[in-house]
């Protein structure tokens, strides 16, 4: 009995790499304890649960450190072919850092915005959403079967609408957070159907058996396996925020609570653009000629409808700081899809995809940066408007410094270094595909963003109206604007610190 | 001239990239006890003048311990390793041709900072100001020794910012517009640029301007050549400026405080001559024949279009503005820089290089009088200073009208002066192109070009009868002549002026044997 058991279980039963795992399973454990102690914690103490989860998340992406130079997997198929559901490669590893660090940072300044709202936001569920929403897109990264990428794509998603829906007796906010809701699940539901159609084509949900098999489709489900792969993009292109799935963002960046527009704009775009380098160049190589200019018309397009949108933000308008960050992010994430639309083009798509790794990188960090010094200036200026950052300087000149390094590095220029050279990759990774028109039309975009970004770094030093009003930065907020200008300094003075992902392999 | 060790060489060069940019940011730090002068304001002034006095001596060093034996071989090279991922190198060095862009570079941000520490400029804080000036000054110095092409792109956009600062901060009437106009021309060209540098880094496999320049365009194919050369080319022909992309300048100069002017027609201009020589020629020299002759025509159209402009300017009731006519004047002059290159010679080429200098001296020294005009008249309308009769400078202030004099003459080829023999040189080489440029072309764009001198000569004389001439009328008070810190700040651009003018061999002599090797095929 048991000799005959034994071969079975090992069939069955296998051991799981717990180490591999940690960084998203950490951040869901934690998530479910500050929930949990929440019910426990008088009033008085909930900051503390703010602060467990800003510790969880650090020890998080500090587990990644053991992780580093294997290529550890698990969940994997026993038998003749080997393929894995959870692989931490250095592309997972990447990509988690970033998410991590993205979510660390949004609960830094998020500390500071519950504080102020006193009893607006529920406490406990909000770190217990923003958590799960991080360990979910901690998994995506590291999921190779299709399956476990929809279900991590939810898991990040579905606690992001409830975030931005978060304040009590909001109107605006919970508008956005149907909107949000409605649209993304759409784009999912379109995905599953994609999915379905390459499953049936293939028989597999693995990504390098999907790789394998799609290559010897029957002619007659041909077609099939193409609108498969092209439905299934559509799912990661609305979380990345490309156009035409884009309508939802500035309503819904607007609408939610400042952090939590910040989330969407880093982390939320890493969820969609390590599902697309996924899909595209690790699932469906062999169908470049299908999403290649699929993809590269997208960035175009992406990048050009965001730019001309936040040219034409006016700013005097109610929010209008957070609407053109948010178109903003619409243009950047054009920028971040020309590499993998180039991956499409050359043989070393490793390579090129490796330039939007260090693009995002790049982009996290000053975002969130910017982000961090209009959370800052919300504090006192309510509506937040571009004309309330006039005479900034003279305010909190370290603050308005930031800010204008910060803008000038999403612009791309000095003394935003790393801005520049990361947009020298992207750029490079379309000149070396042969994409001269694409690698065009973001030269021109660049220059229309430029226009935008300087025209609020020079309103930063204007003389102020009326008397300027010193502020008190909160220590939180100090944390998170000393982490990320460390950074964007740090990266210009040495750029081959990101860039470096830009040059080698990741898989 | 002087024996200096290789390794001090590599220092000096390296301080004079990096040490305005440290001084940039020790000028946003507070004044350190010992050093806080009368104010605030005058501690960051002259500090000002001490960063740039300091990399003055550096530069100045440097031309002594340049060998002047071997101009054409590369000196105080350092080379680093900066950023693998994108093979870019920190690859310094000067040789002749990049040697007295250097000089002049130094020289002439040190006067303005020298001129603005007696006559700060109104409009904003001058600590912001010195830290502007500062980066501007670094930027411009780097893109003249760097060797590496994305390095100099770099360099290239490090200039924008500071200067887009100092035109909408410190500038006159309508510098909002003339700021924004400056940087989007700009960028839009230098963007473009940086698709065709990616194109011959990526197809050459490096980004080394000596590699490159030895390559000679032998590992790029002709089509590629061409892309490369249109896409730089339109980068560096919007900052020449050349004509037609050059509307940007009259504003920017007319609006841009006098320190930004000088800056501006100084060095900023020349950085895209420079990248016309230091990387298309030997880089991609088949790509540069196909565009030669045009190059060549829209030179000589902007000589001429420029000259015919400031003519107009120069009429009576004509509302001019000095600071516009002498923007003008700088496409002019820009386009016998580019017909220079454009020809492909060793004589166009020096004639272009030494244009480029006598450009810089001559009409740093113009916008530094004009702004002093301004400071006393308060106008640079033509129409507004010679009213009737002309303004009687050499009546009311006899030194500053000569000086005036001085410049406009030097600046229409006079010769003995520094703007003769840069010009002369041009047309010398147009009437012999390089062997496989169409002659008859080239020819016709010489004669043309020639007439754009007799043009040139008869605006600035004009300017000269109805500024300087004059019946001066008894009762109208005189005006505050030459002070004391202006002529400091001046008489080194007239010195220098007049000795390249009657001594041009000690220029021709660095940029010469340069630019031979550079046409045949590579720097050692």
């Amino acid at each position: 009995m048991s000799a005959l058991a034994h071969p079975l279980a090992a069939n069955l039963v296998q051991s799981v790499d717990w180490l591999a795992i940690a960084p998203p399973t950490l951040t869901a454990v934690v998530g479910l304890v500050v929930l949990v102690a929440d019910l426990f914690v008088p009033e008085a103490k909930k900051p503390l649960l703010g602060w467990v989860s800003v510790a969880g998340l650090a020890a998080a992406a500090l587990l990644l450190l053991p992780l580093l130079g294997h290529d550890r997997s698990t969940f994997c198929l026993t038998g003749t072919t080997r393929a894995c559901s959870y692989t931490a490669d250095r592309f997972t590893l990447i990509v988690q850092f970033l998410v991590l660090g993205g979510a660390l940072l949004t609960a830094l300044l998020s500390v500071t915005t519950l504080k102020d709202g006193k009893r607006r936001y529920p406490q406990g569920e909000f770190w217990f959403l923003l958590l799960s929403s991080a360990a979910g897109a901690a998994l995506l990264p590291a999921s190779r079967d299709l399956a476990t990428l929809i279900v991590a794509l939810e898991v990040a998603s579905l606690p992001a609408f409830a975030l931005v829906g978060i304040r009590h007796g909001d109107k605006r906010s919970s508008e956005a957070a149907l909107k949000f809701f409605l649209s993304s699940v759409t784009a999912t539901a379109v995905s599953l159907l994609g999915i379905s159609f390459v499953y049936a084509t293939t028989g597999s949900l693995y990504l390098t058996q999907v790789a394998d098999r799609i290559q010897h489709v029957d002619g007659q489900l041909h077609t099939l396996a193409q609108t498969g792969v092209v439905l299934t993009l559509v799912g990661f292109a609305f979380k990345t925020a490309a156009v035409p799935f884009h309508f939802w963002v500035p309503d819904t960046y607007v609408g939610a609570p400042l952090p939590i527009a910040a989330y969407l704009s880093v982390v939320g775009k890493a969820v969609g653009f390590s599902g697309l380098i996924l899909v595209t160049v690790v699932a469906f190589p062999s169908y470049a000629d299908v999403w290649g200019p699929a993809l590269a018309a997208l960035a175009a397009l992406t990048m050009t409808v965001g730019n001309v949108a936040a040219l034409r933000q006016q700013a005097t308008r109610a929010y209008s700081a957070v609407r053109l960050l948010a178109w903003s992010s619409v243009g950047q994430a054009g920028y971040l899809l020309v590499p993998i639309a180039a991956a499409g083009y050359t043989d070393d798509a490793q390579k090129a995809v490796g330039s939007t790794v260090a693009y995002a990188l790049m982009y996290a960090a000053v975002n969130l940066g910017a982000f961090a010094v209009a959370a800052a200036v919300a504090r006192t200026e309510r509506l937040n408007r571009i004309s309330d950052y006039r005479g900034l300087y003279a305010r909190n000149p370290l603050a308005a410094l930031l800010l204008a390094f910060f803008l000038l590095c999403l612009a791309g220029l000095p003394p935003g270094i790393i801005g520049l050279f990361a947009k020298v990759t992207v750029f490079s990774a379309a000149v070396e595909a042969g994409l001269g028109w694409l690698a065009v039309v973001m030269a021109v975009n660049v220059v229309i963003a430029l226009y935008y970004y300087l025209q609020w770094t020079a309103l930063l030093f204007r003389a102020p109206e009326g008397e300027p009003a010193r502020h008190r930065l909160p220590a939180p907020l100090t944390a998170a604007l000393a982490l990320t200008g460390t950074l964007g300094v740090v990266l210009s003075g040495a750029p081959q610190l990101v860039l470096r992902f830009a040059a080698t392999g990741l898989f | 001239m002087i024996d200096i060790s290789e390794s001090v060489m590599q220092f000096l060069l390296a301080l004079i990239v990096v040490g305005p940019l440290l001084g940039a940011v020790a000028a946003l730090l507070p004044a350190p006890p010992g050093l806080k002068g009368k104010s605030p304001e005058q501690a960051v002034l002259r500090h000002g003048v001490t960063v740039t006095g300091v990399i003055l001596i550096a530069a100045i060093v440097l031309a002594l311990g340049f060998d002047r034996g071997h101009p054409s071989r590369m000196q105080a090279t350092t080379d680093i390793s900066w950023i693998p991922a994108l093979d870019v190198r920190i690859h310094l060095g000067i040789d002749g041709i990049s040697l007295p862009l250097v000089v002049l570079t130094a020289l002439l941000t040190f006067l303005c900072a020298l001129y603005s520490y007696f006559n700060p400029p109104a409009g904003g804080p001058p600590k912001a100001f010195v830290a502007l000036l500062l980066v501007l000054e670094s930027g411009t110095l780097a893109s003249f020794a760097v060797l590496d092409l994305l390095l100099f792109f770099l360099a290239f956009e490090t200039v924008l910012i500071p200067m887009y600062f100092l035109i909408a901060r410190w500038g006159g009437e309508g510098r909002t517009r003339a700021a924004w106009k400056f940087i989007l021309f700009t960028l839009l060209g230098s963007v473009v640029m940086l698709l065709g540098l990616l194109l011959i880094g990526i197809k050459a496999g490096t980004f080394d301007m000596v590699a490159l320049a030895t390559d000679n365009g032998r590992s790029l194919t002709a089509s590629v050549q061409v892309i490369a050369v249109l896409a730089i080319g339109i980068g560096l022909a919007v900052k020449t400026p050349m004509w037609p992309l050059h509307s940007w300048l009259p504003e920017a100069h007319t609006a841009a405080p006098t320190v930004g002017s000088v800056l501006l027609a100084g060095v900023l201009l020349k950085m895209g001559t420079y990248g016309f020589v230091r990387i298309l020629l030997p880089v991609a020299p088949d790509g540069f024949r196909t565009f030669a002759p045009y190059l060549a025509a829209f030179a000589v159209v902007g000589i001429i279009y420029g000259s015919l402009a400031c003519l107009n300017l120069a009429r009576r009731g004509a509302q001019g503005d000095l600071k516009r006519l002498i923007a003008y004047s700088s496409v002019g002059h820009m386009g016998f820089v580019l017909l220079g290159i454009a020809t492909m010679t060793p004589t166009g080429v020096n004639g272009a290089l030494f244009a480029n200098i006598a450009h810089g001296l001559i009409t740093g020294l113009l916008f530094f009088l004009v702004g002093g005009l301004k400071d006393r008249t308060g106008t640079t309308d033509l129409d507004t200073l010679a009213e009737e009769t002309g303004a009687a400078l050499y009546g009311k202030a006899p030194r500053l009208g000569g000086l005036l004099a001085f410049a406009a003459v030097a600046s229409l080829g006079l010769p003995g002066l520094a703007g003769f023999w840069g010009e002369m040189l041009a047309l010398f080489g147009a009437f012999k192109p390089a062997a496989d440029l169409s002659r008859p072309a080239f020819l016709t764009f010489m004669a043309i070009a020639a007439l754009g001198t007799l043009l040139t000569a008869a605006y600035m004389l004009a300017v000269v009868r109805r500024v300087c001439m004059g019946a001066a009328a008894q009762e109208v008070p005189k005006l505050a002549d030459v002070r004391s810190y202006e002529f400091a700040a001046w008489t080194p651009l007239v010195v220098l002026t007049v000795v390249a003018g009657l001594w041009p061999k000690a220029l021709l002599g660095l940029t010469d044997p340069a630019v031979q090797q550079l046409l045949a095929g590579g720097i050692r």
